[in-house]
């Protein structure tokens, strides 16, 4: 059951807190991992297609090959995420024997179960979840979560849906502080998630997990924007290794999530990036070709 | 009263600032060069220290921060107790040498090898703040391999030294800033 004193969990939530101010950046194999670790990736996500190949090949998108994340996880030594599908238990089973550091239980993969995700809270491995607002944020907190990112729209290289989720989710944590005890039970109903959590948040005024943005993040003005609605780290996908030059727009992303506040700084991390991953607008994406729409 | 600067560039320096208040100090949140003039003290927080590194040069905080070091107390945990040693392994990387202590990256291995343990601390440590057990969390911890002369070890996890001082700087390689026990804060705002 879920409980924030326990140890399990304070030792997921610490990895998580380690992670605050960084950018975790998808890699598909060893040679790309170094290229993030010496970027300053402060994580690397290991997957075999990048979210924008995945829409684009389509089929079913599973857990990543093991010798590629075996090899990922010996040539860098920053922690190593791995993507699980949602409620597949036993691909992150597997991961977990595996021994990487976090799992993202990712609606970027074919969903496994359409009803369920992972108990989480019964793994000794730390999950990050997407969220697109405090409802699925605390449901995912209950089952373990120990780390929400927003699910924005991966692989569209538009910060739109990110900025969505992020503003949507904020807003409803503001609108809880306000409220009275007996409101919360209400909001609790509402919002479809614990009255403990409801709670902790009306108290708190935050997530009391770590709380990052992905989604959609291509340049260092898009992380800069999902940081300043309130994003304490990012994710990019598609956005390094799609680009023309990914090292260094890799490592310009990192000196923007530093300088998320510092225009001056922000446009030198700008300057010579050649050109972004493709976009796609959101309203030509097909509505059952949505990512965000797989979990609840 | 005395301020205490955190580098905030990447990783956990919300926590030390809200330890530092439990402590009874104002954390001063360290961002730029400029504000290393304002500060009497200065904690490098955990997080990625290659992360750090590449920051701090990006920055042109490295040799300032070296400078600092040479003048004022500096506190490390984690991350930060790689960033303050004179030699660092797995794999070897630069560091400000603020500490005569060897370090090893990921000593205990990955996230599945962290843990929180309560260690005994030393008398001296009792003795400057308070008796009892310290919580220690390990989260992909570094191990000190090796201690120069005059360190003072002032607790100790399965034989390795795990919260040292020398001089005016303090190294745990664990994280106190996440734990409700002020006593490792409140010993470094001795040092100011």
């Amino acid at each position: 059951m879920f409980s924030f004193s326990s140890e399990q969990f304070r030792l997921k939530v610490g990895l998580a807190e380690m992670l605050k101010g960084g950018v975790i950046m998808d890699v598909t194999n060893a040679e790309q991992a170094k290229i993030a670790e010496d970027a300053g990736a402060s994580a690397v996500m290991a997957l075999e297609r990048v979210p924008s190949d995945i829409r684009k090949e389509g089929g079913v998108a599973r857990m990543a090959n093991i010798e590629i994340m075996e090899a990922i996880m010996k040539t860098v030594h920053i922690p190593v995420m791995a993507k699980a599908r949602i409620g597949h238990f036993m691909e992150a089973r597997i991961l977990e024997a595996l021994g990487v550091d976090f799992i993202d239980e990712s609606e970027v993969l074919t969903p496994a179960d359409e009803e369920h995700h992972v108990d989480k809270n019964d793994f000794k491995v730390p999950f990050v979840c997407g969220a697109r607002n405090l409802g699925e944020a605390l449901r995912r907190i209950g089952e373990g979560a120990a780390m929400i990112r927003t699910k924005g729209e991966a692989g569209s290289g538009n910060i739109v849906e990110a900025v969505r989720h992020m503003r949507t989710n904020i807003r409803e944590m503001k609108q809880l502080t306000v409220l009275g005890k007996e409101e919360l039970a209400r909001e609790a109903k509402n919002l479809q998630a614990p009255l403990e959590l409801v709670e902790w948040v009306a108290q708190h005024g935050k997530l009391p997990v770590p709380n990052f943005s992905a989604g959609g993040i291509a340049t260092p003005a898009d992380a800069a924007l999902v940081m300043q609605l309130g994003a304490e780290a990012v994710f990019v996908g598609s956005g390094i290794f799609k680009s023309s030059d990914p090292a260094n727009r890799a490592n310009a992303i990192v000196m923007a999530a530093k300088n998320y506040d510092n225009p001056e700084k922000l446009l030198e991390a700008s300057r010579s990036l050649g050109a972004a991953m493709p976009g796609l607008e959101i309203s030509k994406i097909p509505e059952g070709e949505l990512l965000q729409t797989r979990g609840w | 009263m005395k301020k205490v600067g955190v580098l905030s560039l990447q990783g956990d320096f919300a926590a030390h600032g809200a330890a530092l208040e439990r402590a009874g100090a104002v954390p001063v949140y360290v961002r730029e060069r400029s504000q290393l003039g304002e500060i009497d003290g200065l904690i490098l927080p955990g997080g990625e220290s290659t992360t750090m590194l590449k920051l701090l040069r990006y920055e042109n905080l490295f040799d300032d921060l070296a400078e600092f070091g040479r003048r004022k107390p500096v506190f490390g945990t984690c991350a930060g107790a790689i960033l303050m040693a004179r030699d660092v392994t797995n794999p070897a990387q630069e560091s400000l040498g603020l500490m005569d202590i060897a370090v090893e990256r990921n000593g205990y291995g990955r996230q599945m090898d962290s843990r929180v343990v309560d260690l005994d601390p030393a008398e001296e440590f009792e003795k400057r703040t308070a008796a009892g057990k310290l919580e220690a969390v390990f989260i992909r911890a570094p191990i000190i391999r090796q201690t120069g002369l005059g360190i003072q070890v002032l607790a100790e996890y399965a034989g390795d030294p795990v919260l040292i001082e020398q001089g005016a700087h303090l190294v745990a390689t664990f994280h106190p800033e996440l734990t409700r026990d002020a006593r490792v804060h409140r010993l470094f705002l001795e040092k100011l």
